[in-house]
């Protein structure tokens, strides 16, 4: 029997559930983020209201959530609503979807979910709020290494500055792998003048920030990452309470097989 | 007169309750694969408590659906608890009926005379597959959008003229909508009721015929003088503690997964789901939730003839139904595998992986590499049901003992 068990536990292992994450070219930085901290979360929820909200909603949750986090109602009603309402209230904002796809191209997606939309999803956030770079070609002027030729303006630039790209020029051979990379596109063409086949292929090697902001570097990772730990908290505020309570629930369930398994020791002597 | 006299000269409580609890004799020599069945009607039951309550605050319409998911997760006491229980119990039932059916498929539980029991469970399986694909629009995500807009326009694959008016009788909409939504939440309603009583003739039918065991040996051919069999032990009190043991074991695994990781990788809970439905908005990767994703593969793995996507089709839904024709496939002599030969083991080895592969495959997305893999996986699949008949036959059997074994 065995033997059975080995191959199915081979199979098993087989099924690379890795592979379903989504490949999405850039790699994306750790956010390092901390869900227990709440001065994090705070934070990360004053730069949403201040620089996101006015395009973004996060319409399944109340500002009353922050109350969760260490503030009170006063404290949310006086600096973190900007118009009249209750704290019980849900964060919505007042510009109509049509608008949002006529000045952007598509409306500003409702954040609630943001951290949970995507594998990695918090990752994904801290990177891309790092990863604006000026683009002439694009309606605002700026793209994103993460999501390529994104609709939205780099709302952040004056506490991050402004970041311009580095190309890089990639060479691929006939099967479409990446055969060499070069700095300029002189240097791509020279090499492939010297090789048969393939197409040079321009990408965003890595972004040197040209202008710097208000804040440093370092600093402006602590803003991407606050936001990302406050979308990370919205998306799901009973995480830690669901893992604390789940701890007691499998403690006593560890008991209650012991005491189950003693009591269907105890039936079954008398069967041979 | 006693309170149980009085009931039982009114209802046969005392009756049932002999019959099929404390003397219903099953074999003594259960091991570890005859927890699932037990198990599986414990979720049944926790879906349908659970769904109760998760239906008093969800909201069936295109416009509130996904807004009255969040309501549950975030502003109704405990409905983030309610809601994983259901999400995390669909998964847990599948894999518990696949366990269920794997037992089925090593011991020989088809066999006669258990072919009525065995299709019965069949219609379990495909009703349960009804139901889950239904339940999975309610949350109104993309996923749940975009997977029920491909599954319906299966449908329409149907010839002679008669697949178009099919998905729009399904649909109740030429796309998938609002109406869409609410008859699939009346039917996901339905639907588990349906169960209940599948269920119940499923175990009639049990009763009637006995239990199988790991050794394939009816028990009932070697009986004592009071007419028990000698293998035999009464359900309850002994398999009653034991799958006590077993729901307490099998929930450390279920709960575990409920309070410490309810997405699964994004396998239980699909990430784009998080994301409202969205007509105008077509996800670059459709992939079905994982437990249809086997038949989902054997759908791509035929190419369209003609044009048409049928043939695709119907290898899909042969891949479910052949399952109710196992009890006439197999000619060994002997029920059990640990008396089969080694052509029936390397026959059911390729089979469990080939449908683990098929499910792997239904979730990547379409590269001719991938379909390669599929065709010859779907060919594996069916070849463990269609060649059965012949090495059923040439394997070579061991002696079957006259008692069960430990």
């Amino acid at each position: 029997m065995n033997k059975w068990w080995a191959i199915i536990a081979l199979a098993v292992a087989l099924v690379p559930v890795a592979g379903l994450a989504a490949g999405g070219g850039v790699k994306l930085e750790n956010a390092k983020i901390d869900l227990k901290n709440h001065e994090a979360i705070q934070r990360g929820g004053k730069y949403f209201v201040n620089y996101c909200m006015g395009c973004h909603s996060a319409q399944y949750v109340r500002y009353k959530q922050f109350t969760q986090v260490g503030l009170t109602e006063d404290d949310v009603r006086d600096n973190l609503m900007f118009r009249a309402g209750k704290v019980g209230d849900l964060m919505t904002i007042s510009m109509p979807p049509e608008d949002g796809s006529r000045w952007f191209g598509a409306p500003p997606p409702d954040l609630t979910l943001a951290a949970r939309v995507r594998y990695d999803g918090v990752d994904w956030i801290y990177t891309y709020l790092k990863s604006f770079y000026t683009d002439p070609s694009r309606p605002m002027g700026v793209n994103n290494t993460v999501f390529p030729n994104v609709g939205m303006p780099h709302v952040l630039w004056e506490l991050q500055g402004i970041q311009d790209p580095v190309y890089r020029y990639d060479v691929h051979d006939e099967d479409g792998d990446v055969a060499e990379s070069f700095d300029s596109e002189a240097k791509a063409e020279a090499y492939l003048k010297q090789h048969e086949g393939g197409r040079i292929e321009r990408v965003v090697d890595h972004l040197k920030l040209v202008t710097p902001g208000r804040l440093k570097p370092a600093e402006y990772d602590q803003v991407a990452r606050d936001l990302a730990t406050y979308l990370a908290y919205i998306s799901e505020p009973i995480k830690l309470e669901r893992q604390r309570m789940g701890f007691w629930v499998i403690l006593f369930l560890i008991f209650f097989s012991y005491v189950a398994y003693q009591m269907k020791k105890e039936w079954w002597k008398a069967i041979h | 007169m006693s309170f149980m006299s009085w009931i039982d000269a009114r209802y046969p409580a005392t009756k049932v309750w002999n019959e099929h609890l404390a003397k219903y004799y099953a074999p003594k020599n259960f091991n570890f694969w005859y927890f699932f069945g037990s198990l599986a009607m414990f979720i049944l039951v926790l879906q349908i408590v659970t769904g109760l309550w998760l239906a008093t605050f969800y909201k069936p319409s295109a416009e509130e659906a996904f807004a009255s998911v969040e309501f549950i997760m975030r502003d109704v006491e405990y409905g983030w608890l309610l809601r994983y229980l259901h999400s995390t119990g669909s998964s847990a039932f599948f894999i518990l009926v696949y366990l269920h059916m794997f037992r089925g498929l090593m011991y020989g539980s088809f066999r006669e005379p258990r072919e009525l029991l065995w299709i019965i469970g069949v219609v379990i399986y495909v009703v349960m597959m009804a139901t889950a694909f239904m339940g999975y629009l309610l949350p109104w995500g993309q996923m749940s959008y975009w997977g029920a807009q491909v599954i319906v326009n299966l449908f329409a694959a149907v010839p002679f003229g008669l697949g178009e008016p099919l998905s729009l009788w399904i649909r109740g909409d030429y796309v998938v909508s609002d109406a869409t939504l609410n008859r699939f939440f009346a039917l996901h309603f339905l639907l588990p009721f349906v169960l209940v009583g599948l269920v119940f003739v499923h175990i009639v039918a049990l009763h009637k015929v006995g239990s199988n065991n790991p050794d394939g040996i009816e028990i009932k051919n070697d009986k004592d003088e009071n007419g028990i069999p000698k293998d035999g032990i009464p359900f309850h009190p002994y398999y009653s503690v034991k799958d006590t043991f077993g729901i307490g074991v099998f929930l450390i695994f279920f709960l575990g997964v409920v309070f410490f990781w309810p997405d699964v990788g994004g396998l239980f809970l699909e990430p784009p789901n998080f994301e409202p439905a969205n007509p105008l908005k077509t996800p670059e990767h459709i992939a079905p939730v994982w437990y249809f994703t086997p038949f989902y593969a054997m759908l791509r793995a035929v190419p369209n003839i003609m044009n048409s996507q049928f043939p695709g089709v119907v290898v899909m839904f042969a891949g479910i139904l052949i399952f109710f024709l196992l009890p006439w496939l197999d000619r060994s002599p002997v029920k059990s595998i640990r008396y089969k030969g080694n052509l029936f083991k390397w026959a059911l080895g390729i089979f469990v992986v080939s449908f683990i592969v098929l499910s792997w495959l239904g979730l990547q997305a379409n590269t001719p590499m991938n379909t390669l893999m599929s065709q010859i996986f779907t060919t594996l699949y069916f070849a463990f049901f269609l060649l059965m008949p012949i090495y059923s036959k040439l394997d070579k059997t061991k002696p079957v003992p006259e008692r069960v074994t430990k």
